[in-house]
């Protein structure tokens, strides 16, 4: 079995249930008392473990955004459509496994699928780069929004990434300016365009791909305009302070409703999603398969105006 | 006089007043100042160096431009007329760390005389009309808050609009992290109103200065028509101090300046700050719609 991944937060919950499964290993029928034991501690488990989980502050919900159980882009990919094909390539410079794109049919309709793609394991992190994408990864992205565009298929993309690659032949290959070919061109394809933030939304490399005609996310992803580590190390030059600047930063899927900048949160299951992947499968399809019925039937001007209009009402400013 | 003293006493000019050669007047010339070249440790008196465009006279260093006067450089005289300049920033996410929004906002206005990090309008270049935009790095590194983005797309709604060629000239650190989401937007948001520019068959020409970094060169500037650079500007996506502590390794010389963005294909032309003004005439001159050209109109 793979060792535990326990969350900072969720220690004082793992030890007491390691306790419990350690007296449990012991001879009840030796000590009349240790049932009695056992089962008092079960009870305080069960109240630790809704206090553990109810109210999570925004850095609790940052480590579940990046545990590494949770479900990923491919595994939405593979529970919520069918005959997926996966296309491949920038045409230019190479394939980018950081990002995936391609066409798939959800709940019986044609899209378009683009995403963030972490690994699973060591091996499949080092191929994808850690989601991290270089700019031929926003490249082929772009091009497979061109492709829905030109045959009117919808666009289904997901967020999962610390960022785009920070690296020398990132910049050598033009990260900026694939970043914001991307958003010009998803700015105006005339399909409709659901983004859903699964996981990590890390500033560029997430917009680039983030934004649309709905912007759904997890109850427990985050999406923000830098790491709360180098906003820590900008603010307190202290990467530790990571845990306040999380807070500063308003990056929580409640923050960014409140603030009108995401349109819905799908609820996750208590822990986080990866404690019931396959409830939250259910919940992310049934989220995506609304939007995009009610974005169905608008014509691709209108898509694209509205579109427009919901950047361009982005911004706060002084009465 | 603190420079900062005299950018406000421009300030009250409005900055469209244009000399001889864009440089300032003599008595505008603060007294005594003396300023070290980075590049060539030479020491400039301050007003040989506004007289040379903010060049360094010794080795050709391109020091920042205040917006007020990159205007007076780039437009013709008194054609700049400013628009949105009373668009302030607000403190949507209530920041506060180590030091307050609030405070580093004040800050910015005090150090630029400005209320925001970007100053756009319309002007005329060589009587070319066109909508402008010039970042000033003097406030928060003019880095992109809602305002800054709002500004620019509105510069480009506007130019769209008239019909009008854009000409932005960028100066900065990147998003604006006290805004947080509000920040990130706008790079969709500013890309959003170049795109429907430039699908209008209008041109667009971006001018990189030192520095352009960040959320703001991954939007608006590289998508212009034609994207030029200042000598020795240092250009890219992520700062070299995150670069190296990914990759732990030391970054190659010249990475990330202009003739390394030339290199690799990324932009058209490095042009010094001498020659910007008549090198923007000269492209204007080749991307304004014409009629007469017999091509698409
Ligand atoms: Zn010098």
């Amino acid at each position: 079995m793979a060792r535990r991944h326990v969350m900072e937060f969720e220690r004082p919950l793992f030890a007491l249930e390691d306790k419990v499964v350690a007296l449990k290993r012991m001879d009840v029928s030796a000590d009349p008392e240790l049932a009695a034991e056992i089962e008092a501690l079960s009870a305080q488990i069960e109240v630790l473990r809704d206090q553990t989980y109810r109210d999570l502050g925004p850095w609790d919900r940052v480590q579940i955004a990046r545990h590494p159980s949770r479900p990923k882009t491919e595994h939405y990919i593979a529970a919520l459509f069918d005959d997926v094909l996966e296309l491949h390539g920038d045409r230019s410079y190479g394939d980018d496994e950081a990002m995936f794109a391609g066409l798939g049919t959800f709940q019986g309709r044609r899209v378009v699928i683009l995403g963030h793609r972490k690994g699973t394991d060591t091996k499949s992190n080092i191929r994808r780069n850690f989601g991290s994408p270089h700019p031929e990864g926003f490249r082929k992205a772009m091009r497979i929004m061109q492709m829905a565009d030109k045959f009117g298929l919808p666009i289904v993309s997901f967020l999962d990434t610390a960022g785009a690659f920070p690296g020398i032949e990132a910049e050598e290959r033009g990260q900026a300016w694939a970043i914001a070919e991307s958003l010009a061109t998803l700015s105006a394809v005339g399909v409709p365009v659901v983004a859903v933030g699964i996981g990590e939304g890390g500033s560029g490399g997430a917009l680039a791909i983030g934004f649309g005609d709905r912007l759904i996310m997890l109850e427990n992803s985050y999406y923000s305009v830098i790491s709360p580590e180098a906003c820590a190390s900008i603010l307190y030059r202290d990467s530790a302070q990571a845990s306040s600047a999380a807070a500063c930063l308003k990056m929580t899927a409640s923050d960014l409703l409140g603030m009108g900048i995401i349109d819905e949160i799908v609820p996750e299951p208590v822990g986080g999603a990866h404690h019931d992947p396959a409830a939250m499968f259910v919940a992310v399809g049934t989220s995506v398969g609304r939007a995009l019925l009610e974005l169905s039937g608008i014509h691709r001007e209108e898509l694209v105006a509205t579109r427009y209009e919901r950047l361009r009402a982005v911004g706060a400013y002084a009465p | 006089m603190p420079i900062s003293d005299w950018f406000s006493a421009r300030e009250a000019r409005r900055y469209t007043r244009v000399s001889e050669g864009a440089s300032a007047p003599a008595s505008d010339v603060p007294d005594g100042v003396w300023i070290k070249c980075e590049t060539c440790h030479k020491t400039i008196y301050e007003g040989d160096l506004v007289a040379n465009m903010r060049v360094c006279p010794s080795c050709g260093h391109h020091f920042d431009v205040p917006a007020p006067q990159r205007i007076e450089m780039i437009a013709d005289e008194g054609s700049f007329l400013e628009t949105d300049g009373h668009l302030a920033p607000a403190d949507p996410l209530s920041f506060v760390a180590a030091k307050s929004y609030a405070e580093s906002l004040e800050g910015g206005r005090a150090k630029s005389g400005l209320n925001e990090g970007v100053v756009t309008g319309t002007a005329a270049i060589d009587g070319i009309p066109v909508v402008l935009g010039v970042m000033d790095f003097r406030f928060i590194g003019a880095s992109m808050g809602s305002v800054v983005g709002e500004k620019i797309a509105r510069a480009f709604e506007l130019a769209t609009e008239r019909r009008l060629p854009v000409v932005m000239i960028t100066a900065s650190g990147g998003a604006r992290m006290q805004e947080g989401m509000f920040s990130l937007m706008q790079m969709a948001k500013t890309s959003a109103a170049v795109q429907r520019h430039l699908a209008r068959g209008l041109p667009y020409v971006s001018v990189l200065s030192n520095p352009t970094y960040g959320g703001v060169t991954a939007s608006f500037p590289v998508l212009a028509d034609v994207i030029l650079a200042e000598p020795g500007a240092s250009i890219g996506f992520t700062g070299p101090r995150i670069i190296e502590q990914t990759i732990r390794q030391k970054l190659p010389k010249g990475f990330q300046t202009s003739e390394f963005m030339l290199e690799h294909g990324l932009i058209d032309e490095v042009v010094p700050r001498g020659e910007l003004r008549s090198r923007l005439a000269l492209l204007l001159n080749y991307l304004t719609p014409r009629v007469s050209d017999g091509g698409a109109s």
